[in-house]
């Protein structure tokens, strides 16, 4: 395997993805990003000096509306699904002192 | 007579004239269901009391004499991906295990209003992310044709549904292939319309830049009308496309005459399946003697596209699986100290092997340090396949290949080796990287009984194009049921 992934990376993307991996997980995230990098650096070959990246195939613009309030009130509706929720709103664990 | 083995413009039309009720429809899926579930498990979520509700309300319609839309009284079945106002719709993910959206996708919308009656939920990947439905949190689809393999993926349920006549048809999604490759290994027919067409409004993001919406049915008549009732520009999909005509129908022609068909020499070349290439070979012979210019050529950066494809299609995950963060809506862990400690346990908990393998790839591409050498390297790889994708189109009308290398894997085969289980999606993920419309029409089976399909790939906005040349193909053979449905409906 070409690439190796260290244990920091792999601690590091879990902070960038937010993932608790266990030690298992680790080890199998290490092997599989790693060969799915080897894998990836095929597009090495290629040579794209010059070449416009491609983020959407049309040529389209970003796409404003006047900023009007159109959709109603669905607060309920949205707490509906919520897994806890306090007075109207998302209930988190406390995030400020 | 046997209402399932309709197809869903000849069910429609008997229901408008009176012939089979609504009710009669839905309760013709229920039997198969009933029979076949158990076995094959196409479905995440059943909503039977809400189909003959749903029925009811369009028989009434129908009996009053009102107009009523193109499928009405015609059951479908919608994967489990694009939000159903009031039904459970979970992505085949844990931790969407309770997620009843209160918003109805703009192509389930549009789909209610051509009248087709809604019966249940399909299985997937999770999150769209496999190609078998075995990464399904809620266990796997098997095969219609023969359960011991599987039905293909991401769209596997919906696909299944299809051929054992669990619906009359369905929708799926693709990103790289999610329609029309189970399509081909269930032995019915898929389309993947040009991005833009259908809008994502209510479509659980994966890949947002690939991401399409496309009907699954029996022949290639049902999709073009389907496709004509779900497609629509809406404001509230900022990609969607406001298309010139949404008329797909009346390229239902058998007439293939000076229709040029290229055929990309790098499609068939080792790692091809010789049945499969026998079968699509014939079946390209077909339309050559129907009067197509049948002629080969050089696509080019073929073997780039798999790998530019899980970049991009990761870091997109990556991004859009961010919202699952255990507050707004879904499964949150029981314990947790501090806000971030039940981010990271909910998403660890909730999430699946593939879907965290991705995540954690589309993190690492997008990192500092990182970002140009893949992500970038890959929306540069993007550029050159479509610019190949223009140059055929310059000299064809429609791309002739295979939809996957071999006809469908046996249960449990697939998911040790990832990078394996990818290169199957070679001949479908370019067709997302490029924006094209794709569609996937049975040609045969191979001596294992299982169905073979055949692509047909369009310019963009040239539908038209590929459903001509796919019905002129479907006219000239009828339509394989799968063993399971041709038994005897008791």
């Amino acid at each position: 395997m070409a690439n190796v992934i260290s244990d920091e990376m792999i601690e590091y993307v879990g902070i960038l993805a937010k993932l608790e991996l266990s030690e298992e997980e680790k080890e199998q995230a290490k092997k599989d990003m790693g060969r799915m990098l080897d894998y990836i650096d095929k597009l090495n070959e290629l040579d794209t000096d010059g070449v416009e990246p491609m983020s959407h195939v049309f040529p389209v613009k970003n796409v404003f509306r006047e900023d009007v309030v159109e959709n109603k009130d669905d607060r309920e509706s949205i707490l509906s699904n919520a897994p806890k929720k306090k007075d109207g709103s998302f209930f988190v664990p406390k995030t400020v002192e | 007579m046997d209402i399932m083995a309709l197809t869903a413009v000849e069910l429609a039309k008997k229901i408008r004239q009176r012939e089979i009720s609504a009710r009669e429809a839905v309760e013709a899926a229920f039997r198969n269901i009933e029979k076949q579930e158990a076995v094959l498990h196409s479905y995440v979520t059943l909503d039977r009391e809400g189909a003959f509700r749903r029925a009811e309300a369009v028989q009434r319609r129908i009996d009053a004499g009102e107009e009523v839309g193109i499928l009405a009284g015609v059951p479908v079945a919608v994967k489990d991906n694009i939000c159903t106002k009031g039904i459970l719709t979970t992505c085949s993910s844990k931790i969407l295990e309770n997620f009843v959206p209160f918003f109805s996708a703009e192509a389930m919308q549009n789909l209610e209003q051509a009248g087709a009656v809604l019966i249940g939920k399909t299985n997937m990947d999770e999150f769209a992310m496999g190609s078998t439905t075995e990464t399904s949190y809620y266990g796997v689809t098997k095969n219609p044709w023969n359960t011991e393999y599987v039905p293909g993926g991401s769209s596997g349920g919906s696909c299944a549904a299809v051929a054992a006549e669990e619906c009359a048809f369905a929708l799926g999604s693709d990103t790289g292939g999610s329609i029309r490759q189970p399509s081909s290994f269930c032995g019915v027919t898929g389309l993947k319309p040009t991005y833009g067409t259908v809008s994502r409004y209510g479509l659980i993001a994966y890949g947002s830049s690939l991401d399409q919406i496309g009907p699954i049915a029996k022949d290639v008549s049902d999709c073009a009308a389907i496709l004509e009732a779900v497609a629509s520009y809406d404001s509230k999909d900022s990609t969607s496309i406001k298309r010139e005509s949404y008329d797909f129908t009346s390229a239902l022609v058998e007439d293939v005459k000076g229709l040029r068909i290229g055929i990309p020499r790098d499609y068939f070349t080792e790692g091809l399946d010789i049945e499969v290439k026998a079968a699509i070979e014939k079946a390209i012979r077909v339309l050559e003697e129907r009067g197509a210019l049948v002629e080969e050529f050089d696509l080019n950066f073929v073997e780039y596209a798999i790998p530019a494809y899980y970049i991009i299609a990761s870091a997109e995950a990556s991004s859009n699986l961010a919202r699952f963060d255990g507050v707004k809506y879904g499964y949150r862990t029981e314990e947790y100290e501090g806000l971030h400690a039940m981010y990271k346990r909910t998403r660890s908990e909730g999430f699946g092997a593939e879907v965290k393998r991705r995540i954690m790839l589309g993190s690492f591409v997008l990192s500092s340090g990182y970002y140009d050498a893949y992500y970038l390297k890959a929306l540069k790889t993007k550029a050159l396949i479509k610019k190949a994708f223009d140059r055929a189109f310059e000299r064809y009308d429609v791309i002739a290949a295979p939809v996957s290398p071999a006809t469908a894997p046996k249960l449990g085969e697939s998911l040790s080796d990832p990078i394996q289980m990818y290169l199957g999606d070679i001949y479908t993920i370019s067709v997302n990287l490029a924006g094209l419309p794709g569609i996937s029409v049975p040609c045969g089976v191979d001596e294992k009984g299982l169905p073979i399909g055949m692509q047909l790939i369009g310019n963009c906005f040239e539908e038209k194009k590929i459903i001509r040349a796919a019905y002129t193909w479907e006219q000239s053979r009828t339509y394989q049921r799968c063993p399971i449905a041709k038994k005897e409906v008791g």
